[in-house]
C-alpha cells in the first residue's frame, strides 16, 4: 500500500512538473528580469572557438566593444561558444534579442553569418576578419585587416636587426589571413636586404596549429640555431616561439598586439592588429545610422589599426626612426605591401627593377 | 505518514530533484557572491529556454548527441568499466562520416544509413581497441582512452587540412553530400516555395528554419530503450551486469569476463559513434574542422550518466537538463555579462550535488528515526 502512495507521489509531482511546463510553453510564458525595458542601441559579438579570453583578436574585440560603450550609450554583450553547433543557435538568440548589430568574430563564423543574415534579412550582422567578397548579403557589413602592412614593417625591422643574416617566419595554419603576414614580411625583407645591399635568408615553417605552444617552441628552437629574429603569426603556438626565444636569448616579433610583456627582453617589436578598434568604428557608424550593409572595409596603417607600438625598448632607435619612415611610405601609397603570393612576385619583379625605393 | 513521505524522498527520481534543487540554491549563493542577482539569473535562464518553443527545439536538439555518449559512457559503467574515451569514439566517428558523405552520393535512402553506419562502425572498432587492450593485457581503460582521445583530436586536425577534403578560406573540410544529410526538409526550408509557406506560419517558421530542426531525438530515445532492454531484460545484458558487479563471481559462474569487456567497449563505442554521426547529419553546417580543444560532447555525456545513475532511460531526462543549463548559461552571458566561468560553476555545482545526492536517503532516515523516536 505505502509503495503504490509513494510510487503515486512520484507520478503526480512528475506530472505537475511536465504540466507546469507545457503551460509555460503554451503561453510563451516568460518570466519579467528587470532587463526589458532597456532599448538602446545593442551591439553583440559572438567569438568562435577560441573565447573572450584567448590573448588574440576574440579579447581585442571585446575590448573595442567595451571602449564603445564607455564613449557611446550603447549597449554590448558577448556570446562565447564552446561547440561549433553553437554558432547558430546563438546568433539566432541575438536577433530574438532585437540586437542591432551581431558581430562575428573571425573566419570560422563566415558561413553561419551568412546563413543567419539569408534567414534573417531584417538584421544587421557584421563580420571580423574575414570578407565574404561578391556573396555579401545586404545586411552583412565585412572588416578585412591589411595586416601585411604592419608584417611588411617587421620584416624590414627584422632584417635590419638580424647579425646573422637569417630571419625566421613561424605561421599557424595556412591560409587567407596568415598569407597577408607571410608575404608582408618577406617584401619587408626583401626591402630592407635590398636597401642593405646584402642578401638575407627567410626560414618559413608552419605549427599546423594556432594552439599547440610545445610545436611552436620546438621549431622556433630549430629556427633559432641559424637565426636571430623570428616572427610569429601563430596565435597560442606562437607563445612557443617567444619562450624558445626567451631560453635563447635571441629577438622574437610578436603579432595581434603588443606582445612585449611575455618576454620584456626578448620582444623586439609586435605587428599589431587590432580588431577592437575596427569593431569599434564599424559600430559607430552602424549607430550613426550610416548604411554600410553589403559593404567590406579595409583597415591598415592608414586607418590606425596595424602597425608597430611606439615603444620598443629593445629596437635600436635608427632602425625604429627608418621603420616609421616606411610606415608613412605605406600609408601614403608610396610603397604597396604584397598580401598573397601573386602580389608578391610582382613585387619582387618591381623591387629588382628598381621601381620600388 | 512519514515513512511514505521519506520513501517518496529516497526514491532515485525525488532524489534527484533535491539535489538539482540544492544546486541551484548553492549556484545563487555564487552568483550572488559575484555580483551578480540571482533571481534575475534564474529568469533569464527560465525565458531562455522556456518563452519560445523554438528555444525548446533547440534545447532537444543539443541533447541529442549527449543522450547517446551518456548513454555510452552509462552502458560501460554497468559493466564496471569507465569509458572516458565517449570524446574520442564521437570524434572518430565525426571523421568517419565525413569522409564517407564527401565521398560517396547516392540516394538519400542508401547514403544516410551508410555515413550513420560509418561512424557507428569508427566508433565501435575506438572503443573496441580499449575493450581489446583492457582484456587481453589489463591495461586501463582510463589510461588507453584518454591516450586515444588525443588521437582522435590530431586525426581529425589532420583529415580536415588535407588537400582533397580541406575547403578553402576555412578551417575544415567540405560540407558533406546532402542527400547524408538528416536534417528536417532541408532543401525544401530555403526554397522559395518552403520560405513563403513558413513565413505565413510564424511558429513552424521558428522551430523549422531557424534551427537545425531533426528528428535525430526521437532515435536516441528508441536507442536509450533498446539499450535498457538489453542491459536488464537479455541474457548477455544480465552477464554485463554480473561482470560489473563482480568479475571474480561472474568468471566463477562461468561468464567470459575478457569476452564481456570487448563487447560492452565495442557497444558502448558504438554509441557514442551514433552520437557523433548524428552530430554531423543533423547540423546545417556539416564539416569536421580543426578543433583547437575538445568539444566536450564526450564528458559531457558523463556528465549526464552520472546525473543519470547510469539509467539508460534516465540518461534522456539529464541530457536535457545538462542542454537546457548549457543553452540557458548562453543566454545569461549575453543577457548579463556573466563570464563563461560563472556559468561553468554553476553547472558544475549542479552535477556536484547530484553525485553526493546519494546522502539523501541517509539524512532521510535520520529524520525518520528521530521523528519515530520523539513519537514513541
Amino acid at each position: 500500500m505505502r509503495n503504490i502512495i509513494s510510487k503515486i507521489g512520484v507520478a503526480l509531482l512528475a506530472l505537475g512538473f511536465v504540466g507546469v511546463l507545457a503551460f509555460a510553453v503554451n503561453t510563451g510564458f516568460k518570466i519579467a528580469t528587470g532587463l526589458e525595458d532597456d532599448d538602446r542601441f545593442s551591439v553583440s559579438m559572438v567569438t568562435d572557438g577560441g573565447g573572450i579570453n584567448d590573448q588574440s583578436f576574440q579579447e581585442s574585440s571585446w575590448k573595442g566593444m567595451q571602449e564603445l560603450a564607455k564613449e557611446t550609450d550603447v549597449k554590448v554583450s558577448y556570446v562565447e561558444c564552446p561547440q561549433t553547433s553553437d554558432f547558430l543557435s546563438n546568433i539566432d538568440k541575438l536577433a530574438d534579442e532585437n540586437t542591432d548589430l551581431i558581430w562575428g568574430i573571425g573566419y570560422k563564423l563566415a558561413d553561419t553569418i551568412e546563413l543567419a543574415a539569408k534567414t534573417n534579412p531584417e538584421i544587421n550582422y557584421a563580420l571580423a576578419d574575414f570578407s565574404l567578397g561578391e556573396r555579401t548579403p545586404d545586411n552583412v557589413t565585412c572588416a578585412v585587416f591589411r595586416s601585411e602592412e604592419s608584417s611588411f614593417v617587421v620584416g624590414y625591422i627584422a632584417a635590419m636587426t638580424t647579425k646573422k643574416g637569417c630571419v625566421g617566419f613561424v605561421g599557424g595554419i595556412k591560409g587567407l589571413v596568415i598569407d597577408q603576414f607571410e608575404y608582408g614580411y618577406l617584401a619587408g625583407v626583401k626591402y630592407a636586404s635590398k636597401k642593405l645591399g646584402k642578401n638575407i635568408d627567410v626560414k618559413i615553417q608552419y605549427a599546423e596549429s594556432f594552439t599547440d605552444s610545445a610545436k611552436g617552441k620546438a621549431i622556433a628552437m630549430k629556427m633559432y640555431d641559424n637565426c636571430d629574429v623570428i616572427f610569429h603569426a601563430a596565435g597560442g603556438a606562437g607563445v612557443g616561439v617567444i619562450e624558445a626565444a626567451k631560453e635563447t636569448g635571441n629577438y622574437v616579433i610578436g603579432v595581434d598586439k603588443d606582445q612585449s610583456s611575455l618576454a620584456p627582453k626578448n620582444v623586439l617589436t609586435s605587428a599589431i592588429k587590432d580588431v577592437g578598434k575596427a569593431v569599434k568604428m564599424i559600430s559607430i557608424k552602424a549607430l550613426n545610422g550610416e548604411y554600410i550593409g553589403g559593404k567590406t572595409f579595409s583597415y591598415g596603417i592608414k586607418e590606425h589599426c596595424v602597425g608597430i607600438p611606439s615603444e620598443n625598448p629593445n629596437l635600436d632607435p635608427e632602425v625604429y626612426k627608418s621603420a616609421i619612415e616606411i610606415q608613412e611610405k605605406i600609408s601614403n601609397g608610396g610603397i604597396i605591401s604584397p598580401g598573397n603570393e601573386r602580389d608578391y612576385k610582382e613585387f619582387i619583379n618591381k623591387l629588382s627593377s628598381g621601381k620600388i625605393i | 505518514m512519514t515513512r511514505s513521505i521519506s520513501r517518496i524522498l529516497k526514491s532515485y527520481f525525488m532524489r534527484t530533484f533535491i539535489a538539482v534543487l540544492l544546486g541551484f540554491v548553492v549556484a545563487s549563493a555564487i552568483l550572488f557572491i559575484t555580483g551578480y542577482n540571482p533571481s534575475q539569473c534564474m529568469a533569464v535562464m527560465f525565458n531562455a529556454v522556456f518563452s519560445r518553443p523554438k528555444f525548446i527545439v533547440n534545447v532537444i536538439l543539443k541533447s541529442t548527441p549527449i543522450i547517446l555518449t551518456g548513454l555510452s559512457v552509462a552502458f560501460a559503467f554497468k559493466m564496471g568499466l569507465f569509458n572516458i574515451g565517449a570524446e574520442g569514439q564521437f570524434i572518430v566517428s565525426t571523421i568517419a562520416s565525413a569522409i564517407v558523405g564527401l565521398v560517396f552520393n547516392f540516394h538519400p535512402i542508401i547514403q544516410v544509413p551508410l555515413v550513420i553506419m560509418s561512424g557507428v562502425f569508427a566508433g565501435a572498432i575506438f572503443g573496441g581497441i580499449i575493450g581489446f587492450l583492457k582484456s587481453k593485457f589489463g591495461i586501463h581503460e582510463v589510461i588507453t582512452s584518454i591516450m586515444l582521445n588525443w588521437i582522435a583530436l590530431y586525426l581529425c586536425n589532420y583529415i580536415s587540412n588535407l588537400a582533397c577534403f580541406h575547403k578553402p578560406e576555412s578551417d575544415g573540410t567540405y560540407p558533406i553530400n546532402e542527400s547524408g544529410l538528416t536534417l528536417f526538409m532541408y532543401k525544401w526550408k530555403f526554397s522559395e516555395e518552403g520560405r513563403s509557406f513558413l513565413k505565413n506560419n510564424p511558429v513552424l517558421n521558428d522551430i523549422i528554419l531557424k534551427t537545425d530542426f531533426n528528428f535525430n531525438f526521437i532515435l536516441a530515445v528508441i536507442i536509450a530503450i533498446v539499450v535498457w532492454v538489453v542491459i536488464y531484460k537479455t541474457r548477455k545484458g544480465y552477464e554485463f551486469r554480473a561482470c560489473g558487479l563482480n568479475p571474480d563471481a561472474a568468471q566463477n559462474a562461468g561468464i567470459d569476463v575478457n569476452k564481456n569487456i570487448i563487447y560492452t567497449m565495442l557497444i558502448s563505442g558504438a554509441l557514442s559513434g551514433l552520437a557523433g554521426a548524428l552530430a554531423l547529419t543533423g547540423s546545417s553546417n556539416p564539416v569536421i574542422h580543426v578543433l583547437p580543444v575538445f568539444e566536450n560532447y564526450g564528458f559531457n555525456g558523463l556528465s549526464v550518466a552520472l546525473i543519470a545513475g547510469s539509467s539508460p532511460i534516465g540518461c534522456i531526462f539529464a541530457g536535457i537538463m545538462f542542454s537546457a543549463l548549457i543553452y540557458a548559461g548562453q543566454s545569461l552571458q549575453f543577457k548579463l555579462g556573466a563570464p563563461s566561468e560563472i556559468v561553468n560553476i554553476m553547472i558544475g555545482t549542479i552535477v556536484f550535488f547530484v553525485a553526493l545526492s546519494v546522502i539523501i536517503p541517509v539524512i532521510v532516515d535520520k529524520i525518520v528515526e528521530k521523528e519515530e523516536r520523539k513519537s514513541a
